[in-house]
């Protein structure tokens, strides 16, 4: 189980332009968890997965991993339990280096010594893994992975990501930089590991379609506060109808309240 | 004539190999070995003359320009400041180091000491012509490191580096510390280079303050000599490309100091021509990315072999 225990983020803390972007943040994220998170650019998504992940520490409160507090800890450190895919299908992947060898460094996490672990059995294992992905990537160990279409690529970077059954899977708006045939294959195979391995993720994504289809639990997130979370039957049987009239609802509210507290 | 050339190409490659570690495979501008070089013949030098044995006076070398790297990468690391600002200033304290090293002297002289080569020469080497024997001890050291390096580089910690390189997201999240491959990569990358300014103290038979003066330049541009001659990402051809290119360089500066008078050349233009090198060098490579001057160069081509075809 996971935890953010009244997490502040605030940018520029002191000048001018000081930006309070997560606000008094609370959330308990279950085991088996497969959590969809929306709201507008800017509401605060990537920074909350950055204080997650560990490379923001936040400017107050704590963030648990299994009942320990792992605040203190370096992105590195969390890295053995949290993976991370982001937006750019670049990041995930050495682009001048061939899939195997790409492989080879992310098929096991934590520091590497001087073996040469890339023989006969690792390939029938990579192979066998690539597989899953239906690209035909088997086929192509030698090639570098700069080769590859942006599909392929974050397919296989998602496809490294999982073997290390991550505790927690970070995804970033992992599908919008793909056109959209490649961009639902990436969500169905995210969606199929995700059940296989029974992983715990959160997904940030654009499209609130996608965001009720998928997962179990669904989080709104503005101006840095989760102003909705909806998971089991409810979020079943949300649409994409009553999710925004819901924004504009609790918006309108948030709105009177300022205006009550400025009178 | 010819044989020096090439045993002043294997030297100086062995430097080059370092130069290739940092700038190309870990993207770690750094600018230490211009003391490490000098760092390695110091050591060498006053090593040997205090009766330590060569060999060892070697490896005290390596591990000398070892641990400078180290510091110019976690001056980085701690500080946050640019590698190459880390890496002058370590280059800078290591101008004092080295004096000291040298007993407070800013040169050294070997001459009526053994060394590794005065050794092989009077056994092995004494088969064949001073020079030529000289080629071939240089070619199997030469080699020898780079077949070390290639196969360090396919062990898992090689490649890890290699990935750092280009991206670092992607080491982080392997749970992998970057700071920690900085601090062995650049390390490594120095150990080669006071290991070539070893071998070119007892080359050229003194250790001297001030022999690594511009070193870290002539060492790129050795790199992006080799670059020129030939396109792979095969570890094994990336680094033979690199002693090709301090080869190659060492031959175009042997013409520039002999020939140059010609054309009113002196031996201190050298280090204007190694400039010029480098900014065409980048300036050619920069200018075959761009798509414009790819299209013209095609369609130079064609317009040639129109013109050929209907004559
Ligand atoms: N490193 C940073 N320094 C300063 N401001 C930042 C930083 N990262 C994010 N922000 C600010 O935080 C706010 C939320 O950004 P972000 O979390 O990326 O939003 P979202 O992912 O929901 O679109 C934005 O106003 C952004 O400018
Ligand atoms: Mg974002």
């Amino acid at each position: 189980m996971i935890g953010l225990n009244d997490i502040e983020m605030v940018f520029g803390q002191g000048t001018s332009d000081e930006n309070h972007v997560l606000n008094n943040l609370s959330l308990k994220i279950n085991k088996g968890d497969f959590i969809t998170i929306i709201g507008s650019n800017g509401a605060g998504k990537s920074t909350l997965f950055n204080v997650i992940s560990g490379k923001y520490s936040p400017s107050f409160g704590q963030v648990f991993f299994n009942g320990a507090d792992v605040t203190p800890f370096a992105e590195y450190k969390r890295a053995k339990w949290v993976g991370r895919i982001f937006q750019d299908p670049l990041l995930g992947t050495a682009g001048n280096m061939s899939l195997e060898h790409n492989m080879v460094i992310t098929h096991k996490k934590g520091f590497k010594g001087l073996r040469v672990s890339l023989n006969r059995e690792n390939r029938e294992f990579f192979k066998k893994e690539l597989v899953q992905l239906d690209m035909n990537l088997e086929n192509r160990l030698k090639d570098n992975v700069g080769n590859l279409s942006g599909g392929q690529r974050q397919a296989l970077t998602l496809l490294m990501t999982v073997l290390s059954r991550p505790e927690l899977l970070l995804l970033d708006e992992h599908t919008a930089a793909l056109d959209p045939k490649n961009a639902s294959k990436v969500l169905e195979l995210t969606d199929k590991f995700i059940s296989q391995y029974k992983l715990t993720a959160m997904m940030v994504t654009h499209n609130m379609q996608q965001a009720i289809d998928y997962g179990n639990r669904l989080l709104m997130l503005d101006g840095g506060e989760v102003i909705f979370d909806v998971s089991g039957e409810m979020k079943k049987n949300l649409t994409v109808e009553a999710l925004v009239k819901k924004f504009h609802e609790i918006r309108k509210t948030s709105f009177k309240s300022d205006e009550a507290l400025l009178t | 004539m010819l044989e020096g050339i090439l045993v002043e190409g294997l030297i100086y490659g062995i430097m080059a190999l370092g130069v290739f570690i940092t700038f190309r495979i870990l993207d770690f501008p750094d600018l230490s070995v211009d003391g490490t070089f000098p760092m390695g013949a110091a050591i060498m030098a006053s090593g040997i003359t205090s009766g330590l044995p060569p060999m060892v006076a070697l490896l005290i070398a390596f591990i000398g320009g070892y641990i400078a790297g180290m510091v110019t990468a976690i001056i980085h690391n701690r500080l946050k400041v640019p590698s190459l600002l880390a890496g002058i200033l370590t280059m800078t304290m290591l101008w004092s180091v080295n004096i000291r090293i040298l007993g407070n002297k800013a040169n050294l002289p070997l001459l009526r000491v053994e060394t590794m080569l005065s050794r092989y020469l009077d056994g092995w080497g004494s088969l064949l012509p001073r020079e030529w024997s000289l080629l071939v001890y240089f070619l199997i050291v030469a080699l020898l490191i780079k077949f070390l390096l290639d196969y360090f580089f396919k062990t898992d910690l090689g490649l890890t580096m290699g990935a750092m390189g280009q991206n670092e997201q992607m080491i982080i999240a392997q749970g992998i510390n970057p700071r920690t491959l900085k601090i062995l990569g650049v390390g490594l990358s120095n150990g080669l280079v006071a290991t070539s300014g070893a071998f070119a103290a007892q080359y050229q038979g003194f250790a001297d303050v001030n022999l690594g003066q511009g070193i870290v330049v002539t060492g790129l541009a050795m790199v992006m000599m080799g670059e020129f001659l030939l396109k792979s990402n095969k570890i094994g051809w990336l680094t033979l490309r690199v002693i090709i290119g301090a080869i190659l360089y060492k031959a175009i500066m042997y013409f520039g100091r002999f020939y140059g008078y010609y054309i009113n050349l002196t031996p201190n233009d050298l280090r204007l021509i190694t400039g010029l090198l480098i900014i065409g060098a980048l300036a050619f490579t920069k200018l075959k990315g761009s798509p414009k001057w790819k299209g013209k160069l095609s369609s130079t081509f064609k317009s040639f072999s129109k013109t050929g075809g209907t004559q």
